[in-house]
């Protein structure tokens, strides 16, 4: 089974750089891999494991993380990914399906903040918890609308706060999210990239995140992705669950509400 | 009551401020300079500062009204400066590679280019230029035939260097950087860019 995927991402890693060339799209190749590894998108051995992840006691208080709230009641997963980020009263703060997945370790198994964000994401040789777990939460909404009508004054706030980053210019290279996202059909070199200002191009990119990254080997989760794409601006690194971070995705995520969960994703 | 006065004007005042902009834009700010981790060092913060023109041209959504399109097009108009020999077209092959190059000025922890490595224009990013190269991003329009289709005289040079060192000055809020403005390209590096563009020997006005 292993060396049958393997096989498989050496494959379309191959198509990539060969046909999609001369192709000019590689949403047409993605298709077609997709296709390839219906079967087997490798994110869902990482699913798995989020899931035995989430149901092991862990941590100094030996808890599982079973009775933690996403936003629709404790242990309640089926749909709670496609409602965040949301307000939580017990915390009076808006936050993303990450930033309550680090609460939860805390709050039940008594992790320091530290500990539970220090492999928030993996490298070669290095697993990340939060990774699988949010891979399996995400999983759990599949099929499920995106619905962040951010009607909460702190998540209307937050929503507009978004928006505000989204277009604000700075660094050298002029970049704000809209230059490289704020139209249909553009591409940079050969990289499809979304209108994620309309409901149709904001919802094909949010409803397939968390997603395996064939080019990274490894599945991102939307705060990864989201503190590349700063990178990409030439900006300062953000902080793991930053508001600003989060802000983005409540305005994204408003934007694409309405739109079907297909997660976990496979992109480039 | 004449303090009431005051502060009632002043009350005014911000009440229009806001209408005018708007009442995130404070907010908003602070929310997003602390949101980037407290050991960036200082001169990488530098990068969040704006400039009058970042400033109007995120207010406006990269869409200003005409008069402060204006003001932005002749204030970055004036910022452009020349080699100091004068020479404005350089040397093709350089300009070639200096096009494609995509990297450098990537900063922070996770994956940053290492120190010294070449920045380049990037222009393949968003410009179809030499033929041969397919794999270009289409946020810009298409400069292959640069000079064919234009010719070679001084006002095309001197309407590409300035274009690249300052895109503003034609077109406020461009999604084009200013490649000049931010030091990223030397101006000896833009004359070579631009021997790209209009030399007739350069495979974006040969092939
Ligand atoms: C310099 C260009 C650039 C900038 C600036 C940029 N991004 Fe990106 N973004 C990309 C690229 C390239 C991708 C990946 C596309 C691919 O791999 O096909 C991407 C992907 C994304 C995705 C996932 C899209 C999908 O379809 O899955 C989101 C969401 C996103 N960016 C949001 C943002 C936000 C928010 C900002 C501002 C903080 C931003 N980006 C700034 C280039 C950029
Ligand atoms: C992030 C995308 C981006 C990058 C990178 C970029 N440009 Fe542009 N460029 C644009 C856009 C968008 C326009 C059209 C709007 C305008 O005129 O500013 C443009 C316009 C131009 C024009 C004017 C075209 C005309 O018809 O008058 C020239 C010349 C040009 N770019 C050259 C370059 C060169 C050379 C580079 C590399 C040093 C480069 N650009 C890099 C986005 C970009």
């Amino acid at each position: 089974m292993r060396t049958r995927l393997h096989a498989l991402v050496a494959t379309v890693a191959l198509g990539i750089g060969g046909t999609a060339v001369a192709q000019g799209s590689t949403m047409d190749e993605i298709a077609k891999y997709r296709e390839m590894l219906a079967d087997g998108n490798p994110a869902e051995l990482l699913e798995m494991k989020g899931e035995a992840l989430w149901k092991k006691p862990r941590g100094p208080r030996s808890a599982s993380l079973e009775q933690c709230d996403m936003g629709l009641g404790p242990g309640k997963l089926e749909g709670a990914y496609a409602q965040l980020p949301r307000y939580f009263a017990d915390t009076k703060k808006v936050m993303d399906a990450e930033s309550r997945l680090v609460h939860c370790m805390m709050t039940l198994q008594g992790f320091s903040e530290t500990e539970a964000t220090k492999n928030w994401f993996s490298k070669p040789g290095q697993d990340s918890d939060i990774e699988a777990l949010i891979t399996y939460i995400g999983g759990q909404s599949n099929g499920a609308k995106i619905n962040v009508p951010a009607r909460h004054p702190e998540e209307a706030r937050m929503a507009k706060v978004g928006e505000y980053i989204f277009y604000r210019r700075s660094g050298p290279q002029d970049f704000s999210c809209a230059i490289c996202h704020g139209q249909e059909g553009k591409r940079i070199r050969l990289q499809d990239l979304g209108k994620l200002t309309s409901q149709a191009g904001a919802g094909a990119a949010m409803s397939t995140w968390p997603s395996y990254r064939v080019s990274q080997g490894a599945v991102w989760t939307m705060q990864r992705r989201l503190i590349d794409c700063m990178r990409q601006a030439r900006w300062p690194e953000p902080s793991y669950l930053a508001d600003s971070i989060i802000a983005l995705e409540v305005f994204l995520q408003k934007t694409a509400s309405g739109t079907v969960m297909q997660t976990p994703g496979i992109k480039r | 009551m004449k303090t009431h006065l005051l502060a009632a004007t002043l009350a005014l005042a911000t009440v229009s401020a806001h209408a005018a902009g708007n009442d995130i834009a404070t907010p908003a700010e602070q929310i997003f300079r602390s949101g980037f981790r407290s050991d960036n060092p200082k001169y990488w913060m530098t990068r969040v500062e704006q400039d009058e023109a970042m400033r109007l041209c995120s207010q406006y959504k990269d869409n200003p009204p005409a008069k402060v399109r204006q003001k932005i097009e002749l204030t970055q108009k004036a910022s452009i400066r020349y080699p100091v020999d004068g020479k404005l077209i350089g040397d093709w092959k350089e300009g070639e590679k200096l096009a494609a190059v995509g990297t450098g000025g990537h900063i922070g922890f996770i994956q940053p280019d290492p120190p010294g490595r070449l920045r380049g224009g990037n222009c393949y990013a968003c410009h179809q230029l030499a033929a041969k190269e397919v794999a270009y991003g289409t946020i810009g329009p298409s400069l292959r035939h640069f000079s064919k289709l234009r010719g070679t005289g001084d006002d095309v040079v001197q309407y590409a260097y300035d274009k690249i060192y300052n895109s503003n000055a034609f077109n406020a809020c461009t999604n084009m950087p200013r490649f000049g403005l931010h030091n990223w390209l030397t101006p000896e590096q833009i004359t070579h860019i631009v021997a790209f563009l209009v030399d007739p020997e350069s495979p974006v006005n040969k092939d």
